[in-house]
Parts: C-alpha cells; structure tokens; sequence
C-alpha cells in the first residue's frame, strides 16, 4: 500500500492511464491493420486472375437481395416525410413546395443514408459472420494452401460488390421514397403523378442528384472493408464470430454517419 | 535412431551428404514463439520422397504450428525451411504460392468450404490451377471422390455428411491438385476406431499409388504405428526421439516411455 503510493507520488503511471494507454496502443494498432488489409485488398482488386464468378455471385448476394429491404426502408421514409412536412408547410402557407422538399429531402441525405444504414446492417454483419466463421474454422487457411488468395476470392469481390450496388440501391430507395411520399400527399389532397414529379424535380440539377447518389459508393467501400477485414481477424470460436459480425455492423454505421459529415461538406464546396 | 547433437562431418561423409538427393522436406532449427511462449525451439526434421514420417507428442507442443511453418501459412522466428531444396521463409506470396500446388493439407476437422458441395470442394483447387477444361476437371473429380469412397455423395453440403466422410473428401481436395507431399494434422482425431482405421488405410493406399512424402501429426499411436516408416517424438518444442516404432519402443528415456504406455 505504502508503495504503490509512493509510486503514485513519484509519477508512475496509474491503473487508468495504464488502460488508456492500452486503448490507445489497440487503437493504433486496428488502424495500421487496416492499412495493411487495405494494401492486400488493392491487390487483389488489381492484379490477375480475377474472380468475375465470384463478384457476380456477390453483386447478387449483398445487392439484389438487399433490394426490397432498401426499397421498403425508401418508402417509409418517402411517407413519414411527407406526413412529417404537410402540416408544417400547410401552417406557413407553402404547401405547394411540398414535392420540391420531399423530392431534395430524399435525393439529398435520406435516401442515401437510410440506403448506407439499411444495407451496413444486412450486409456488414453477414459478411462480418460469415468470414468470421471461415476463418475460426480454418476455411480461409484452406484457401491459402490451395493456393489461392482469400483476398482475391472473398474480400476483393465483396468490397466491389459493395461499392457498385450501394448507388444502384440508392437510386431503388430514391424511387420508392418520392412515389410512396406522392401516394401519401395525394391521399389528404390529390394531386397527379406527373404534376408532382414536375414540381418535385424543378429546381433540382444534376449537382444535387449525382453527388449524393455517389457519395453512397464511399458508403459500400465502408461496409466493405470494415466487414471484410472484422472477418478476417476473427478468432476465438462462435464468441469470436458474434464480435466480429456485432462490431462490422457497428463501426461501419458509425463511419458512416461521420463520412456523410465530410461528404456532405465537400459536395458543397465542389458541387455548389 | 537420430540423436539430437550432431558430430562434424567428415570429409568422406560429406561427400556422400552432397551425392544424396535432397529431402523433398528439410526443416532445420525452426524456431517460433507467440509472445513469451516458445512452440518450437530448435526443430531439425527431414523427410524423404516416399518416405512418411510421424510427428507425436502432448497438446500443445507445437506439432500443428510446425506444419503451418511448413506450408507457410506462419513464418518462423528464425531457421529454415526447404521444399524440393527450395528455401520457403521470406517467399512472396506468389511464389509460395507454387510451392503449395506442390504439397497437399489435409485439416484436423477438415475445414471443407460449408457453402460449397462435396464436388465443388474437391473442384476449387482445379478451378483456379489444374488448366483443365469442365469436362476434364469433372472427371478428375469423380476419379478423386471414387478413390476415397466418397462418389455417391456429390452434391451433399459438408454439414450433411459425416466427421470420417469429411476427412475423406478433405483428403481427396489435399491430393487434387497431385501433390508430390501431403501433410496430415491429427487424420484420425475425433473419429471412431473402425472409421479412423479406413482413413489410415486411405493413406497408406495413397502413400502407396503416389510415393508421397507425407508429416503426419497425431496423437494417435496405433494410427502413427501403421501409416509411419518413421516417428518423432516432441517436448517442449523439440525432438526428443527420431527413429523406427522399434526404436521408440527400445528407448529408456522416461518421456518416451510415459508416453507409449500412456497411449498404447
């Protein structure tokens, strides 16, 4: 007791900085890891043979299968909008700028990010689990001695996939958002498809539709990656497979949340 | 029966050393630790073309990490490691990667692809490197899941098939690409004793048709007795004994002597 005071007193380290310390190190640690997995990964992109029948495999498993989740999740949010603003702007007497706001509202933020959460849920913690559970049970050793390269096969076609379907996806939750937020405007007052489009889109341009649309690419190279390589660091049997699939679904929606920040903010600055 | 210190060649020995083909497996002084813990210190091992040699010892001595040494699926700390007289530590990923077309793995729970069939596990090595045609690659196919038994279950999933019909098609992907070594990590763990007798029979039989040069690393002694020409002993990260089943049998030292009694 007397010692460890002493120590205290001569400037040793206590327990919480120890810990911080050591949160620190691990820090540094899963980025440089990173760095390392992205390097394999850009090998594997590039360099032949490429695996086209696995990537297409992919494009179905993480894209097509994701789309009536994403469609579902556009067109809740196409009708909450549209209940959400109808009364707002019905009280400052702007109604007619109803389909103008809900078409930006979705092309600009709410279709791509409820798109990126929607599918960083569904597809980060499959890929999380299922690398996860190949790697505790020795799969992607096997892969290796057969000699071929598990980032070419797994990790190479799963972030392509990723990244080519989340703008596709997109544009499916873009869709239904603004013709489900229609079906519910024209429920309180009617008003047809083709007026609501044209007043929807008036005053939007390409320099809305395309920055947003794409910035969804970085989204998929998130889920991707941070599933991918969660997977791939697996270890520790079943408990080890649920980290990995828990911890690809939370820390590529919170990255993101705060890439959408900074994406955001570039497209406003090169898109004005 | 090898010691483990070894005298300075002479001249005579060396000449006849250099006339001697190389082993097709050469493992000298491997060292690998994790952390503080040392697996491997100092492990000489050599292992001729047709010749199948028996890596025994407790868990957790470091048999299995010496075989991913040698398939470079780790690296060592420090020594060497030759396939065919080729030097495998340092290898770039390429070229280890020809060095393992050469060399079969057969996995402790056989580490089958469990979305892929039994045929596409045996067909995923011959996709990528066998440069044969769909026609060809389904009949090397079959051939491989007839040799092993395993040719009325082509389209099961891994899950749907039993622990010793798993080794058999793990061992039927290991030799699908004709790997002149085949290395074994516990072939008969967890199997029954009749099933674990097909297996060794299954090895010895393809031992036989492909002259192999073969590690197989086992707990299990009746299992080492029949497929081995050679057995070795390890502790504590080393070889304590190298020689014949008779030697193993004839040695005083006590750890060998725990050890047969307690398995055999």
């Amino acid at each position: 007791m007397a010692s460890s005071t002493t120590a205290h007193l001569r400037g040793a380290p206590s327990a919480s900085t120890s810990a911080s310390l050591a949160v620190l190190v691990r820090l540094f640690e899963w980025f440089g890891e990173l760095g390392l997995f992205c390097f394999q990964l850009l090998q594997g992109v590039f360099l032949p043979p490429y695996e086209v029948r696995e990537f297409a495999h992919q494009l179905d498993e993480l894209g097509s299968k994701s789309l009536p989740l994403v469609a579902l999740a556009g067109a809740a949010t196409g009708v909450v909008l549209a209940l959400e603003t109808h009364d707002s702007l019905v009280t400052f007497g702007a109604k007619s700028l109803l389909p103008a706001l809900l078409v930006v509202a979705i092309i600009k933020e709410s279709g791509p990010i409820i798109t990126g959460l929607i599918v960083s849920g569904r597809v980060a913690a499959g890929i999380g689990a299922e690398l996860g559970a190949m790697k505790v049970t020795e799969q992607i050793d096997a892969m290796e001695v057969s000699a071929v390269n598990p980032f070419k096969y797994l990790v190479a076609t799963r972030v392509l996939a990723c990244v080519l379907m989340l703008p596709l996806l997109t544009l499916a939750a873009d869709l239904c958002g603004i013709f489900f937020g229609w079906v519910t405007s024209t429920l309180t007052e009617p008003i047809s498809l083709r007026l609501f489009i044209e007043n929807g889109f008036k005053h939007v341009t390409f320099n809305d539709f395309l920055p947003s649309t794409f910035k969804t690419a970085v989204f998929g190279l998130i889920i991707g990656l941070v599933a991918c390589f969660q997977g791939m660091r697996a270890h520790g049997g079943t408990e080890g497979v649920e980290r990995a699939a828990t911890t690809s679904v939370v820390l590529s929606s919170l990255f993101i949340i705060l890439a959408d920040v900074v994406l955001v903010r570039l497209i406003q600055v090169f898109f004005p | 029966m090898t010691t483990t210190t070894t005298a300075a060649a002479s001249p005579a020995t060396a000449t006849m050393e250099a006339a001697k083909p190389a082993p097709s497996i050469r493992v000298q002084t491997l060292r690998k630790a994790f952390g503080k813990q040392k697996v491997l210190n100092g492990i000489n091992l050599e292992v001729a073309q047709g010749e199948t040699v028996s890596v025994l010892g407790q868990s957790g001595t470091g048999k299995s990490v010496l075989l991913k040494l040698i398939i470079g699926l780790q690296q060592p700390d420090s020594g060497s490691i030759q396939i065919h007289g080729q030097e495998i530590t340092g290898l770039a990923r390429p070229q280890l990667n020809e060095i393992r077309k050469k060399v079969g793995f057969l996995f402790q729970n056989s580490a089958l692809y469990d979305s892929l069939t039994v045929e596409q596990n045996v067909a995923f090595p011959l996709e990528r490197h066998g440069g044969l045609s769909a026609a060809e690659r389904k009949k090397r196919v079959r051939e491989l899941l007839a040799t092993v038994g395993m040719e009325r279950d082509l389209d099961k999933l891994p899950a749907e098939i039993s622990g010793g019909m798993q080794k058999r098609v793990g061992l039927a992907r290991a030799l699908s690409l004709s790997p002149d070594i085949v290395l074994f990590d516990e072939p008969t763990a967890g199997l029954d004793p009749i099933t674990a007798s097909e297996i060794d029979e299954l090895i010895l039989k393809m031992q036989k048709e492909k002259n192999l040069a073969s590690i197989v690393v086992t707990h299990d002694l009746p299992s080492a007795r029949t497929v081995s020409d050679r057995l070795t002993l390890m502790r504590n990260g080393q070889i304590v004994i190298d020689g014949s089943f008779q030697d193993l049998e004839a040695s005083k030292d006590e750890f060998v002597v725990q050890f047969l009694n307690r398995t055999s």
